[in-house]
């Protein structure tokens, strides 16, 4: 218990490493997002293409 | 050596070049982090002025030192697309921006949640660091807003790279600050000599480095979707998208 109070300064410890977990795993998680729809927003239009040809 | 470079600069051999790096910045990047914030948590002495709320540090250094980086690598990448017209380094420049932003964000809430029991306030206006690297934060914003509201790549590039130039400005007070005015914010003490035992210094390096290595990951993989938007209709993607590995 004491490593989680940190000397009556957890809340502003824990809520700092808690705030870099979630900005880090929120910006990899849109990363990833951005670059499946982005690759499968050109797949959709060239098989369309193909399929036309 | 020039060779390797110059095929680097070519579009379809970063794309897969990137995907190499994404796992050798990542995984050691998360074993850094990992060991930095348990030895930085539960190892590192307390300080003997701020408690245990200079733990804050091992989160708010990288942030703020990726939030400088960032910016010099948009800057120089504006800079070098400008110059030598090479499409990639405007890529990287829109790839780091929102990562940038990330950053410069936590940077400043962290810093400001230390800031509460250490100067008895959440924010001080007249501390040029503060300021300074709010400005930053609304520089990424501009940055970001600007490109968004070009329809044409080439002509966002350029006008983009003119605002990421004109802004390096702000990122040399953000860094000297604390040196030429009066500041509440403290002076460097990380790179100095004697001003922090090693249980605390070595823990800071690793987080310095591991978030390093994953903004490396991140930005890899960032450039590798501005890459596929902008080359969406050469050869090369339609060849990538029909071949049977796909994306791998």
């Amino acid at each position: 218990m004491d490593a989680l109070a940190m000397g009556n300064y957890g809340p502003y410890v824990w809520s700092c490493f808690a705030l870099a977990f979630i900005i880090v795993v929120f910006v990899e998680w849109r990363s990833r997002v951005r670059h499946h729809r982005v690759y499968r927003d050109i797949e959709v239009q060239i098989k369309a293409l193909e399929d036309r040809q | 050596m020039w060779t390797f470079f110059h095929k680097l600069a070519s579009p379809p051999h970063f794309y897969r070049f990137a995907a190499t790096l994404i796992p050798w910045f990542g995984i050691p990047g998360l074993i850094l982090i990992a060991y930095g914030a348990y030895a930085g948590l539960f190892v590192a002495s307390v300080d003997y002025q701020q408690g245990d709320a200079f733990r804050i540090i091992y989160v708010h250094v990288p942030a703020a030192y990726l939030s400088m980086m960032a910016y010099m690598m948009m800057a120089v990448g504006g800079g070098i697309g400008l110059i030598w017209r090479l499409k990639l380094a405007h890529a990287v420049g829109a790839a780091a921006a929102p990562l940038g932003a990330a950053f410069t964000f936590l940077a400043l809430v962290t810093g400001s949640i230390w800031g509460r029991p250490m100067w008895g306030t959440w924010w001080e206006w007249g501390d040029p660091r503060l300021t300074s690297e709010l400005i930053l934060l609304f520089l990424y914003f501009g940055y970001m807003a600007l490109r968004s509201s070009i329809d044409d790549t080439a002509k966002a590039d350029k006008a983009s790279a003119v605002l990421a130039l004109v802004g390096v400005v702000n990122v040399v007070i953000v860094h000297f600050s604390v040196e030429w005015w009066s500041s509440l914010h403290q002076g460097q003490t990380v790179f100095k000599k004697g001003t922090m035992d090693a249980d605390m210094r070595i823990p800071l390096f690793a987080m310095l480095i591991g978030f390093t290595l994953i903004f490396g990951a991140m930005l890899a993989r960032r450039i590798r979707t501005e890459i596929l938007y902008r080359e969406r209709r050469t050869r090369w993607v339609k060849e990538l998208v029909l071949s049977p590995e796909g994306d791998k």
